[in-house]
């Protein structure tokens, strides 16, 4: 939180657009679609799992999404079949690591290939800008604004209070830190391990369903490209908000902060000058410095 | 309270346990001690329920039970064991409950958890064990004596009578074991019947009224301590006496 702000402070000073409410308005509904995904990646962490399929369940959220509006169906149903389409790719990573107990890694690094498979199967490989009657809804829902602020954002900010409060004051989210703690001891307490697992991709999924539908208004299309190497950013965003990667740690605004911190560095970027090919750099060696601060402010030097 | 009749077990060809007899009634201490592969394990498994005996019959209040884990913990059966099962990154309060979280209600429908409930009762069963034990404090950051108090503290929430404790004492400062020590005392004064497994025969002599010694799977000892000492008991364990 501290970083961003700090960021947000020095870069208003050097650069002239960046506090332009246009400007702020932009960061703030970019960083929104991963921000919701974060929310859900972070409860993953922290059970001491990943979900690397969140990027190519976005694509295929959307693609059917897109489908279904193209279709002339209204928007509650199509948005009911994207969320579909990831609720089934949740429930599929989540038997597989919580019952089957597969390695996380392996289950959602498979399920990253088939989603995106899907995708352009049910889509054909053609980009989709025809969203039926409904339309102006989708584009009003995920392109709209609010009292000065981008409709995603107004949703990220109602999901992290009630993320927050949920890792707070739900037994399924003290589970959750418990599971990532110590699994055995979890299980010998009696608590229902595999099902935990299952509800957190589950919920990963559903969370970047949901972003999908969002981002399609705000593009106005859907190609089967949605959310390719988003992953990447929505796990750092998580890590960089403090969530540890061996589990057992995770907090919902820490998961927003990282999301902000990201599209800042991603945004001061391009104010800077700085060629835009530098961007995966900067988002990779962040996560990178977000462990190594990590590793120092414990203050020691085992591999966790 | 406890009796096992003639208990045997054996894995395969493998004999375990035989023929062994054991009783222990509330608020006594029993010292169960034996070189490794003795039997202790598995006669603590046999009572906790995770073993079946293969032959015998096992007692509580005088009427023979079938014991699972289930049914051992309904009978007031709990065991701690050796590598205490605690999650580092929660609170003492959260691994007391891990679990068995209290909740209430918010606005009569939404269950929260009632973090100052479990805070609250946690620190009472610290006090109770007289434990330094801060209920907020991080597993993580404990000596090995306050780890055993959680662990000893989230057996004692279902108020158990009887309580099998594993090597309590292993891989822990003199000084930590000394508060073990007197957590067990402190049991003991509350009447919560306990065997203690122990490698170390101090231990065993300071807070144990009997010593039970196995050797390949028989009792070759059980007397009280005050009629033993710590020389026979380690040439029972090792065979330079028979049995005693």
């Amino acid at each position: 939180m501290l970083t961003v702000a700090a960021l947000a402070g020095v870069m208003s000073l050097v650069s002239e657009p960046f506090a332009s409410a246009d400007n702020i308005f932009n960061v703030s509904r970019n960083f929104a679609f991963i921000g919701l995904i974060a929310l859900g990646q972070t409860a993953v962490i922290a059970t001491g799992g990943i979900d690397l399929s969140v990027g190519s369940v976005m694509g295929l959220a959307g693609i059917v999404t897109g489908l279904v509006l193209g279709s002339g169906q209204p928007l509650v149903l199509a948005a009911a079949a994207g969320l579909g389409c990831a609720l089934l790719c949740g429930l599929v990573n989540g038997t597989l690591v919580g019952y089957l107990r597969l390695s996380p890694f392996v289950v959602t690094l498979g399920m990253l290939s088939i989603a995106r498979s899907l995708a352009l199967v049910v889509s054909n490989n053609r980009m989709i800008h025809d969203f039926g009657p409904d339309e102006d809804l989708v584009l009003a829902l995920g392109g709209g604004r609010f009292l000065g602020l981008a409709n995603p954002v107004w949703l990220l900010l109602v999901a992290a209070l009630g993320a927050a409060a949920w890792f707070r004051y739900s037994r399924l989210a003290r589970h959750v830190l418990a599971v990532g703690g110590n699994e055995v001891s979890t299980r010998l307490a009696g608590v229902p391990v595999a099902r935990v697992k299952l509800t957190v991709y589950v919920l990963s999924s559903l969370l970047a369903g949901a972003s999908a539908i969002l981002m399609i208004g705000w593009l106005g299309a859907v190609t089967n490209a949605l959310g390719q190497g988003y992953e990447l950013r929505v796990i750092a965003s998580a890590v960089i908000g403090g969530a540890n990667l061996m589990g057992g740690e995770g907090g919902a605004f820490g998961a927003v902060a990282g999301a902000a911190l990201i599209e800042l560095i991603r945004n001061s970027l391009l104010l800077l000058g700085v060629d835009p090919y530098w961007q995966g750099a900067f988002v990779g060696g962040s996560i990178i410095v977000a462990m190594l601060v990590e590793r120092v402010r414990r203050g020691r030097g085992t591999a966790g | 309270m406890l009796k096992l009749r003639s208990v045997g077990m054996h894995f395969g060809a493998v004999e375990a346990l035989v023929d062994v007899d054991l009783e222990l009634g509330a608020g006594e201490v029993v010292g169960l001690m034996g070189d490794n592969g003795a039997g202790k394990s598995t006669l603590l498994k046999i009572v906790a329920g995770n073993f079946a005996p293969t032959s015998g019959r096992v007692l509580w209040d005088a009427a023979e039970v079938d014991l699972s884990p289930l049914s051992a913990r309904e009978l007031g059966i709990e065991a701690v064991y050796q590598d205490l099962a605690l999650c580092d990154n929660l609170s003492a309060a959260a691994n007391v409950f891990l679990g068995r979280e209290l909740s209430r209600r918010v606005l009569g429908v939404l269950p929260v958890l009632d973090h100052a409930a479990m805070r609250r009762k946690a620190a009472e069963l610290f006090a109770q064990l007289g434990s330094d034990t801060r209920a907020d404090d991080l597993v993580r950051q404990m000596s090995g004596g306050q780890r055993q108090a959680v662990a000893i503290a989230r057996a004692l929430l279902s108020a158990p009578r009887l309580m099998l404790l594993d090597e309590p004492t292993a891989a822990i400062s003199v000084r930590q074991i000394a508060e073990v020590l007197d957590l067990i005392r402190g049991l003991r004064a509350q009447g919560v019947g306990i065997l203690l497994i122990s490698h170390r025969m101090s231990d065993v002599f300071a807070v144990a009224e009997r010593v039970v010694v196995l050797r390949r799977g028989r009792k070759v000892a059980d007397k009280r301590t005050a009629e033993s000492s710590p020389e026979e008991a380690t040439a029972l364990i090792t065979g330079a006496i028979e049995a005693a």
